[in-house]
């Protein structure tokens, strides 16, 4: 018979704080806590005593005086007495139009190139490989500026289009006009409109809703609602029985003509710019600025998709095809069933990152003087105020807020198609 | 009996492939007309890049290379009889003859530009034992001698001469040993790391503390200075370990050499500077500019944030609850964040946080920015190769008793760092293009001086010839290191495909 006996209960001293891998860990944490305590309050020691040295203590209280400049890209109303408050508002805004233009253009142009990349077609392939690299070799920055460049000094002047006999003219039947001061194009607009719903009355984050606008996308959400359950329904017919109705032409129908209709019985029309005086008028005018960031910030970003979109289609091992032939499957219903949920698995998480790099690459703006979120806050606003720590502060925690978003939406997404192992 | 014969009994020769499926026309068949889409398309991409080269290539190949202003091209051209419907049409490229020096470095000065070629010279030499081990040491020490003793050559004067021959005999003689030996001699040669001679990774051990010197130049005794504190640090952890455990002289080498650096390398250089005064001309970082600027930036940052960036990887991969969510917030907020609102801090605020009075370069601050910027993108780079490696791997390590750091050092790391290597140059690839966002600033790297230049009466109006030339050097640059990438990731693949 064994008798085991347990290790002898042995007193706490100091060096099993290093040496013991109980305690260890604990150790180091509380020293790097510590230290890490000790930082911060050594630069928030410093950073208090230099702005009472300046004469700045800190304080939000300049958001709410006059901004005092003008903003000329907006999407809301704005006159340079509103706020900082507002101007930077207006600035988010304008981040978020051109993060939200460039992610479509460059997402269609990326998929686009990065499919024609795999072309066998031998001159094609190598036209999008210089295409690719051409691009994502050179600085956005630069891509910009030099955007910027060409809309300026190739484009016509707003005063080349008068006249008799005009140097220049507009496009697409008078209706788009492409000048070096910026592109005018027509917008929708409404004869028998319901007007707009003014929110938040006077604070500085009034906006205006049209309720023309919420019609008719509320119209078009229903019907492609509907569109889908006419779906289902096939899909569940063909399921029972094997056959499959024919439904198209019903979901079609569902989905354009009650939007047409809304749109006819509130009298939608086109409103063209048109030359007054020394400049266009009427229609939605987008600066070239906008142009000139939203074009390179798009081709950039769309150099780096195509390598990705490239890369997930490769991905996909030439035996999923074989075998989705075998079982039977037609060509589309291989491609929908098998190819894409398994390129698309590889795709989405860096496409998503390079959404990320967009978003964060549009405040270059300030270069080419876009009045996004950085133009105006991190810009005019700090310039003017002289107060560096709460702007660039309250800058950062916007585009936080954004970056956080987006990633958290790109891990959710990365759960939800994780592949099940067990 | 018949003597019918239906079966061949010799063998035809055989015949050569029709002409449509070989050489250029069966090339073009088989890879550019293959079906009527591809035909479209072909014929599409012909006509377009017709267009882009007619457009192009006659305003590029113009005799304007001597214009010394807007005006006098326009002239040049118009004389040439290359003009367009606005008149004279082609590119000016008198500006790029007359101002490509100041692209390449700035205000730096005219005198001693031979300071920044020779650091760049030098960081290849530097580079070359860690990127391309296939080189033989003997390869690398002659390259070595040999930059250095054209460097010293340049600069004129009889010591120069002499010293700078004596660099090249030796770069000649220790090649002259490299050529004589025969070839499977080399080989093993090169196997074996040419024992005779040091490793050369010792220059690229003291080349950071030469770079510098090079570039600002002052006193010879600063980075001396600057490199006894490791001594010092090796030194002290040596003489104690012993004494008081390994953690203890530990601590005490990591405290040593700050001290050191702190407190006393001032008054070392400056006793040393008065007994022994040797160094260079001293350039402010202020005349620091263009493209030596951008690769000033973009080597340290990438260099610094390798280690930062492994750290706060391990950080974030370990068990610690607090030191991950400090790795985890610092790498989070960094990526989070546009570099320009990071470069705003450096030049606004950066000085107001630390102690009063401290007021120090623009370009060191730029510097020290673009290094955390860095190293929160390299951290998640690492951290995917960490990731990438199977857990047996750790098991492994476990299983054979190896304490964390051994494991790390002699398992984890050297397979995490190879797989992460692609990422590691796109990493660097992008720093190095971000670099131009410091001409928003104000620093004067290629774009902003682009800015000053075309601000000059002379080129007021010149646009695509400063942004081509500026994105054609950078393109060069990337291009090569992506293609660098590629290559070293066929090189390190071991697996078997």
């Amino acid at each position: 018979m064994t008798t085991t006996t347990d290790p002898h209960p042995e007193s706490f001293r100091l060096s099993m704080l290093i040496y013991d891998s109980r305690y260890r860990s604990m150790t180091i944490q509380i020293v790097a806590l510590i230290g890490f305590l000790l930082l911060i309050g050594w630069l928030i020691s410093n950073t208090a005593q230099n702005l009472i040295t300046l004469g700045k203590e800190p304080s939000f209280g300049f958001m709410t005086e006059p901004a005092g400049y003008d903003i000329n890209q907006r999407l809301l109303d704005y006159n340079s007495q509103d706020s900082h408050l507002r101007a930077a508002l207006i600035g988010l805004l304008n981040t978020l139009l051109v993060a939200v233009m460039g992610c479509i253009a460059a997402t269609i142009i990326g998929v686009v190139v990065g499919v024609l990349r795999l072309s066998n077609n031998w001159i094609v392939s190598r036209l999008m490989a210089v295409y690719v690299e051409g691009f994502r070799n050179v600085p956005v920055l630069l891509w910009i500026v030099f955007g910027m460049a060409i809309l300026i000094e190739t484009l016509p002047p707003p005063k080349a289009f008068r006249g008799e006999n005009p140097e220049a003219s507009m496009l697409l039947g008078d209706s788009v006009a492409l000048t070096n001061r910026g592109f005018y194009v027509p917008e929708p607009l409404f004869s028998r409109g319901l007007g707009d719903v003014h929110l938040l009355g006077n604070s500085s984050l009034r906006f205006d809703v049209s309720l023309d606008l919420i019609a008719v996308g509320a119209v078009f959400l229903a019907s492609i609602l509907i569109s889908g359950l006419i779906g289902r329904r096939a899909n569940a017919i063909q399921n029972a029985t094997g056959d499959r109705p024919t439904v198209w032409f019903w979901r079609l129908g569902v989905v354009v003509l009650p939007t047409v209709l809304v749109l006819w019985i509130l009298g939608f029309y086109l409103g063209y710019p048109e030359l007054k005086g020394f400049n266009f008028k009427g229609g939605t005018y987008m600066r070239n600025s906008l142009i000139a960031l939203w074009a390179a910030l798009s081709l950039y970003t769309a150099a780096f998709i195509a390598e990705i979109v490239r890369a997930g289609i490769l991905a996909v091992s030439k035996g999923q095809t074989e075998a989705a032939n075998a079982l039977g499957l037609r060509p589309r219903r291989t491609m929908s069933l098998v190819i894409l949920p398994q390129a698309l698995r590889v795709i989405i998480p860096p496409l998503i990152s390079n959404y990320l790099n967009l978003t964060k690459n549009s405040s270059l703006a300030i270069a080419v003087g876009y009045m996004d979120i950085t133009g105006t806050l991190g810009g005019i606003t700090l310039n003017q105020t002289g107060r560096e720590l709460e702007t660039l502060l309250m800058l950062m925690l916007v585009y936080l807020i954004i970056s956080l978003t987006i990633s958290g939406v790109m891990n959710w997404y990365n759960e939800s198609v994780k592949l099940k192992e067990r | 009996m018949t003597d019918f014969s239906y079966v061949r009994s010799e063998m035809l020769d055989e015949k050569a492939p029709p002409s449509s499926s070989t050489g250029l026309v069966g090339w073009a068949r088989q890879n550019l007309f293959n079906g009527v889409a591809n035909s479209v398309l072909t014929v599409l991409s012909l006509i377009v890049i017709y267009f882009i080269l007619a457009a192009i290539l006659p305003w590029i190949f113009v005799p304007t290379w001597n214009g010394t202003s807007l005006q006098n091209c326009r002239e040049i051209l118009t004389a040439a009889g290359s003009v367009g419907e606005h008149g004279a049409s082609g590119a000016c490229w008198g500006v790029i003859n007359e101002r490509w020096q100041q692209l390449l470095f700035g205000f730096y000065p005219d005198a001693e530009r031979w300071r920044p070629i020779l650091a760049f010279a030098l960081l290849f030499v530097a580079v070359i034992p860690v990127l391309f081990n296939m080189i033989s040491r003997r390869m690398n020490w002659v390259l070595l001698l040999a930059v250095l003793g054209v460097g010293i050559m340049t600069r004129g004067g009889a010591v120069a001469l002499v010293i700078g021959v004596a660099f090249l005999a030796a770069a000649v003689y220790v090649a002259f040993k490299m050529f004589g030996t025969s070839k499977g001699d080399r080989a093993l040669e090169i196997a074996e790391g040419a024992k005779r001679l040091p490793n050369p990774l010792i220059f690229s051990a003291i080349f950071p503390f030469i770079a510098p010197w090079l570039l600002w130049g002052g006193s010879v005794w600063v980075p001396i200075g600057a490199a006894l504190g490791f001594l010092i640090g090796y030194g002290v952890y040596r003489a104690f370990v012993g004494a008081i455990g390994s953690l203890g002289a530990l601590i005490l080498a990591v405290i040593v050499p700050i001290v050191w650096w702190l407190f006393l390398v001032g008054s070392f250089s400056s006793l040393m500077d008065s007994i022994l005064p040797f160094g260079l001309e001293a350039v402010e970082s202020r005349k620091f500019g263009g493209f030596m600027l951008s690769i000033t930036i973009g080597v340290v940052a990438i260099a610094c944030s390798l280690p930062i960036g492994i750290v706060l990887a391990l950080g974030r991969q370990s068990d610690l609850m607090i030191v991950k969510a400090l790795c985890v917030g610092f790498i989070e907020f960094i990526r989070g964040v546009p570099l320009i609102t990071l470069l705003f801090v450096a030049s606004t605020l950066l000085n107001i946080f630390l102690p009063p009075g401290t007021n120090f370069d623009i370009i060191l601050r730029v510097l020290i920015m673009v290094t955390l910027f860095a190293s929160a993108y390299m951290a998640e780079v690492i951290r995917g190769g960490l990731a990438a490696l199977p857990t047996g791997q750790y098991e492994a390590a476990d299983a054979l008793g190896l304490d964390y750091w051994k494991a790390q050092r002699l398992i984890i790391m050297p397979q995490a760092l190879k797989i992460s290597i692609p990422g590691i140059v796109s990493t660097f690839i992008g720093v190095f293009k971000d670099t131009v966002l410091v001409s928003i600033i104000a620093l004067l790297d290629p774009l902003g001086l682009n800015n000053a230049i075309r601000a000059d009466a002379n080129w007021n109006g010149i646009v695509w010839e400063l942004y081509g030339f500026i994105a054609l050097i950078f393109f060069v640059f990337c291009f090569s290191m992506s293609r660098y990438s590629m290559y070293l990731e066929r090189k390190l693949r071991t697996d078997h495909r």
